[in-house]
């Protein structure tokens, strides 16, 4: 399958990644190539295969509900970007 | 003392012990070499001074107990490390410190080791040749026009250079095996949840493993033992007790079987790779293994089925890079042209090939088709490995299908770079472990390593085989050291 560039600024949309024009058509040729080489998995029948969902053998351990952190407010906010008090700022969300 | 480099990590750990050095000189060896082969690039982050503080004051205190007591170790920027940078090799984390230390560093630093500093790698490990790092391209020792491969390009080199004794990488697709074997050094993929991936940044939670690379198969059983273990905050972790790899290492494979897969000997594989591998059948014959061929006859599709996988759950992975919480953050004039912003700015080409592949991938409408299509096409690679296993102990392959290539030569086609990969992926695909070993050279004076893959939670066994074949080939390093 191909991937024009209307394509790719629709996922790149949904990736919320901006591009510009020159991003978008050497995307289109780089997307579309590298789907060509996923869909060699065409040739292969599948359809009486369960797909694989885990690759080790162990089942998951169980543990008691508790608390063992907490109280590391300062340590979260500390590489944000912009932060005021105890909040990270962001770009007004409502007008 | 400065053929204190020379030795292997098992050596100096014992020379510590006794005495013949103290780990402030060890330190002072490795932070001179460092600083003098500036033209390789392999650190992102240097953490000299307080290494030196830590050796001091180990000297001081002299305890023994640790597996690494006293050793100064250089990690792949890949791993959080409190209270120092930790960037993934990204723009988006130039500026990021860890307030938390990952659970791999921390065993290591328990075992009484000490950061020497952060290794250049791809970003966010995407790539096989360290050219997608925002920090730069790292060299090869043997060539300073050759990548050293990827991700773990930075710690391939910084080892084959003896920048340091010993470091850490991970594994997505062979990230740890390919750059081993283009530097001539071993490296090793744990059994997927042999190590904790609690720390590391993700990139394909269900590929994702950290492993050792050493000068050595005895180095590697050291600092495996010292980096492995269950850990409750990572619950792909398995509780399984870590062998004493060390005291277990034997070059004794007698009776061992070995598979040597039909499907490994693609198109186009240069002659030198068939010949590597034909060596060591006979390395491995000599020490009294036996071999059997095999057949592995979903191989082809690996490569395809990790381009869904990887890349679906990178996109996820990568989603928590908003600008938000952490890391680069780019204007905007609202809150969704900020999140596009910065992701555009932070980000390089790879990381968004790839989180753009993922997202369609899993696009609304295609999931059957791509997603769920690659999982059961991994079902079918992995119990291809499971059937062989009943015939056999261990599978021996090339380590990949050519030598270094030159710095650019692959840029321009990612499709054609991801076949680098061909001989570790399937690996990953199915969580076993693999190691890769140097063989050899090519006509150019190139490294080549051979690959083992084991079962599940067999490291011991592919570790010995590795052994065998490091006696036999009597590899040594013949790079002419031409950046400093």
């Amino acid at each position: 399958m191909s991937i024009d560039k209307n394509t790719v600024k629709h996922i790149s949309k949904l990736a919320r990644i901006s591009l510009d024009e020159k991003n978008a058509d050497s995307l289109s040729k780089d997307l579309t190539s590298i789907m060509k080489f996923i869909e060699n998995l065409n040739k292969l029948n599948t359809d009486k295969i369960e797909p694989l969902t885990s690759i080790i053998n162990a089942s998951l351990k169980s543990r008691k509900d508790e608390v063992k952190d907490g109280k590391i407010k300062e340590q979260i906010l500390k590489n944000s970007p912009e932060n005021n008090e105890e909040f990270f700022v962001v770009p007004k969300v409502i007008e | 003392m400065s053929n204190i480099s020379e030795l292997s990590l098992t050596r100096i750990v014992d020379g510590i012990k006794k005495k013949k050095f103290t780990s402030e000189e060890v330190t002072k060896v490795f932070i001179e070499k460092s600083k003098t082969s500036k033209k390789l690039n392999s650190y992102i982050t240097e953490c000299f001074d307080d290494a030196l503080k830590f050796a001091k004051n180990f000297d001081k205190k002299k305890d023994h107990k640790g597996l690494l007591s006293g050793i100064p170790i250089a990690v792949k920027d890949l791993f959080c490390t409190k209270n120092v940078k930790t960037t993934a090799g990204s723009k988006i984390l130039h500026n990021f410190i860890p307030t938390y230390e990952s659970t791999v560093t921390n065993n290591l630093w328990s075992q009484g080791a000490f950061l020497l500093g952060k290794l250049n790698c791809d970003e966010f490990a995407m790539g096989s040749s360290n050219e997608t790092s925002f920090f730069g391209t790292v060299a090869n020792p043997y060539g300073k026009d050759l990548v050293p491969g990827g991700s773990s390009g930075g710690s391939a080199t910084a080892l084959a250079a003896g920048l340091t004794p010993a470091t850490i990488g991970t594994d997505t697709g062979g990230s740890i095996r390919q750059p081993a074997s283009f530097t001539g050094t071993v490296g090793l993929k744990p059994t997927y949840g042999r190590c904790s991936r609690w720390g590391i940044v993700a990139f394909a939670s269900s590929l994702d493993q950290a492993g050792p690379m050493t000068n050595s198969v005895e180095d590697s059983a050291l600092l495996l033992q010292a980096m492995s273990g269950y850990d409750p905050k990572d619950s792909t972790s398995v509780d399984i007790k870590v062998n004493n790899y060390t005291s277990k290492l034997t070059e004794n494979v007698k009776g061992l079987k070995i598979g040597v897969p039909k499907e490994y000997r693609i198109e186009n594989m240069p002659i030198e790779i068939d010949n590597l591998w034909k060596k060591g059948i006979d390395y491995l014959k000599d020490a009294g293994a036996i071999i059997k061929n095999i057949s592995l006859p979903h191989t082809m599709y690996a490569l395809p089925a990790y381009y869904i996988v990887a890349p679906a759950e990178a996109s996820s992975n990568l989603a928590r890079y908003d600008g938000v919480k952490y890391g680069h953050r780019a204007k905007g004039k609202n809150l969704i042209e900020m999140y596009e912003n910065t992701r555009s700015e932070g980000f390089g080409d790879e990381v968004k090939r790839r989180i753009l592949i993922g997202t369609y991938v899993l696009s609304s409408g295609y999931y059957d088709a791509y997603y769920l299509k690659a999982q059961k096409v991994r079902q079918l690679i992995k119990n291809d490995f499971d059937k062989s296993f009943n015939q056999v102990d261990a599978i021996l392959t090339p380590s990949t299908p050519s030598s270094a290539f030159k710095i650019g030569d692959k840029t321009d086609d990612p499709v054609s770079m991801y076949l680098n990969d061909i001989f570790t992926v399937p690996v990953n695909l199915s969580g076993l472990p693999a190691i890769s070993v140097p063989a050899g050279y090519d006509k150019n004076n190139l490294p080549l390593g051979l690959q083992l893959i084991g079962k599940p939670f067999d490291e011991q066994t592919i570790l010995n085989l590795s052994l065998a074949i490091e006696k036999r080939v009597n590899f040594k390093k013949n790079f002419k050291k031409w950046w400093s």
